[in-house]
């Protein structure tokens, strides 16, 4: 993870031209000392459009996640707090959500937003919401009874107050958790949607659009499409690394 | 279990209804007048009110909607606006081979991940388990459409074992499992790590247990303590992952079906994304979601059938 942000962050330094600099006499060449990692179709540095990719790809999960796992906290915590016909209605959409399999609910969100940078977060920030608002939801049921929450109400603490000062304090462990899970997944989902085109628009080195261009030159330059997967493979597994640590970390009875 | 089924098929009709209105509204996002979306810039205002009455966008919502829903109880989908075609023949003939592929990936995926499951907890600690568990997690970080270009420049470019894309046929000819194999190994490698991993936490657990104890104190032979009495106890959790998965899996095709130009509904609903074709869109990603929310509910019964503990009433 480290490492991926060194990269990522270093991205003017390794490619200081910017990420659309072409040459079109490289076009399409190996690995070599001068292009570690060969060059596009453009002639441009596949190194350096990584890198590039690298700070878009981390944006984006992050941002996605944030849209995500802030509608996700509010309905839980409502649903879970307020029960009754609070939690049936906010819980009836959030199954609704939930019956679209993965993938399927973002694609139908852009098909209709539109391709683009921000519809691809708001589409993929909705995608995870359903999970982080089940978890959550889950939660605030079993702290709500507790006695330092009963004496809360009890001194006539208004219920934003409640639910912010006391309730979330002690159920954040596992949404931590989901939160640096689901930023791989969600990393997973932004390059999906920009393979299928309904990503970020070029010049954005998206790994995504990376991998969906190389596809055209999988027999003479297998590097435009190979190392963009590679990627997205390394910075996915970084965030799985780091849910299943936070996970044993936070919550040693999760340990496997 | 009858009875079980009608209450559970009951309790999913206000799921399956909310789908159709978050389908239905969801196309109604579209930024702007979607008659004047789909004809294109240059279209006048006449063309534009035509298609608004065609397709209903004069109406209000409600009106709108209850006219959709009226429409999908008569198994009509609108009409394709590309080839004037209902969107019911276009994507019938297309959702078997979906289908196809779904359920080819959920076996694959199945073999791969409880075999690999059992062995890494059979052998838990040594390098074969921490290989399986790596590779399992190296799979789940995979993008399925960047294995599924891999296998294919493996496979098709450089081996020339297996073609690049398209069906073959049906999977009772040769052809046909040639073509499919590509496809169903990129789309269930995600899933078969999952389902390893969950096999092998699943199966340690069971392992620990008393009854397992007993079982080898009576000097069973391993296989039999393993297969008959710890694995078919552990198998619980993962038939709920396996149900869910197939799930999921019809969500993947939709890229994985790109890739390997594979003519199911993924390949027709991101053609139609490019052509503004929203009645296929809208038609389509119903179907997927009604598919997952009717094979939950099978799961849900297949459920009670492994677990006799889980009471149908």
């Amino acid at each position: 993870m480290i490492l991926l942000l060194l990269f990522a962050f270093a991205a003017p330094l390794i490619g200081p031209e910017g990420m659309d600099k072409q040459d079109l006499m490289m076009r399409l060449k190996p690995p070599s000392a001068k292009f570690l990692l060969g060059t596009d179709q453009l002639g441009r540095s596949i190194l350096t459009r990584l890198a590039y990719g690298g700070q878009y790809s981390l944006k984006v999960g992050l941002v996605s996640v944030a849209i995500g796992a802030g509608i996700g906290i509010l309905v839980g915590a409502l649903a879970g707090y307020y029960g009754g016909w609070v939690d049936k209605v906010l819980m009836g959409l959030v199954e609704i959500l939930l019956a679209f399999p993965g993938i399927l609910l973002a694609i139908a969100i852009v098909a209709a937003l539109g391709p683009g940078l921000v519809n691809v977060m708001i589409a993929v920030g909705i995608r995870g919401m359903p999970t982080f608002a089940r978890l959550v939801r889950g939660q605030v049921l079993s702290v709500r009874r507790r006695e330092y929450v009963e004496a809360a109400q009890a001194l006539g603490s208004a219920d934003g107050r409640i639910i912010a000062r006391h309730i979330f304090p002690n159920i954040m462990a596992p949404v931590i958790v989901l939160a640096s899970l689901d930023i791989a997944s969600a990393i997973l989902s932004v390059a999906s949607l920009s393979f299928l085109g309904l990503g970020s628009q070029p010049p954005i080195p998206d790994w995504g659009g990376m991998i969906d261009q190389g596809r055209q030159y999988l027999r003479t330059a297998w590097w435009v499409g190979v190392y963009p997967g590679l990627a997205i493979m390394m910075t996915v597994l970084g965030f799985n690394l780091l849910g299943d640590a936070l996970r044993d970390l936070l919550d040693p009875r999760l340990k496997t | 279990m009858l009875k079980y089924a009608a209450k559970k098929l009951l309790a999913s009709l206000p799921v399956l209804l909310g789908v159709s209105l978050l389908v239905f509204l969801i196309m109604h996002l579209t930024p702007g007048d979607p008659a004047a979306v789909i004809l294109g810039p240059d279209a006048d205002q006449e063309s534009v009110q035509v298609l608004r009455t065609k397709l209903g966008l004069d109406q209000p919502l409600p009106v709108q909607y209850a006219r959709y829903l009226g429409r999908l109880a008569h198994g009509d989908l609108g009409v394709s606006i590309r080839s004037n075609q209902p969107v019911s023949k276009e994507l019938g003939s297309r959702y078997p081979f979906t289908m196809e592929l779904a359920v080819v990936s959920l076996v694959i995926s199945v073999v791969l991940g409880i075999g690999a499951g059992v062995i890494a907890a059979v052998k838990k600690g040594s390098i074969g388990d921490t290989l399986t568990m790596v590779t399992a997690l190296v799979g789940v970080s995979a993008p399925s459409f960047w294995i599924g270009l891999m296998l294919m420049m493996l496979f098709s470019y450089y081996l020339r074992w297996l073609p690049a894309s398209g069906r073959g046929g049906p999977l009772w000819t040769l052809a046909g499992w040639k073509t499919i194999l590509l496809p169903a190994i990129a789309l269930g490698l995600g899933s078969a790590a999952t389902i390893a991993r969950m096999t092998r936490s699943s199966l340690l657990e069971v392992l620990n247990q008393d009854f397992i104890r007993t079982a080898r104190a009576k000097g069973l032979p391993e296989r039999v303590v393993i297969f008959r009495h710890a694995l078919s106890n552990a198998m619980i959790p993962v038939v709920t992952i396996v149900g869910l998965h197939l799930g999921f899996l019809l969500g993947g095709s939709v890229i994985v079906e790109q890739v390997f130009a594979w003519p199911g509904i993924g390949t027709q609903v991101v053609t139609a994304i490019g052509n503004r074709d929203f009645p296929v869109v809208q038609a389509a990603v119903l179907m997927i979601a009604l598919s997952f929310v009717l094979i939950n509910l099978v799961v849900d019964m297949v459920y009670g059938m492994v677990d006799p503990r889980i009471r149908y009433d």
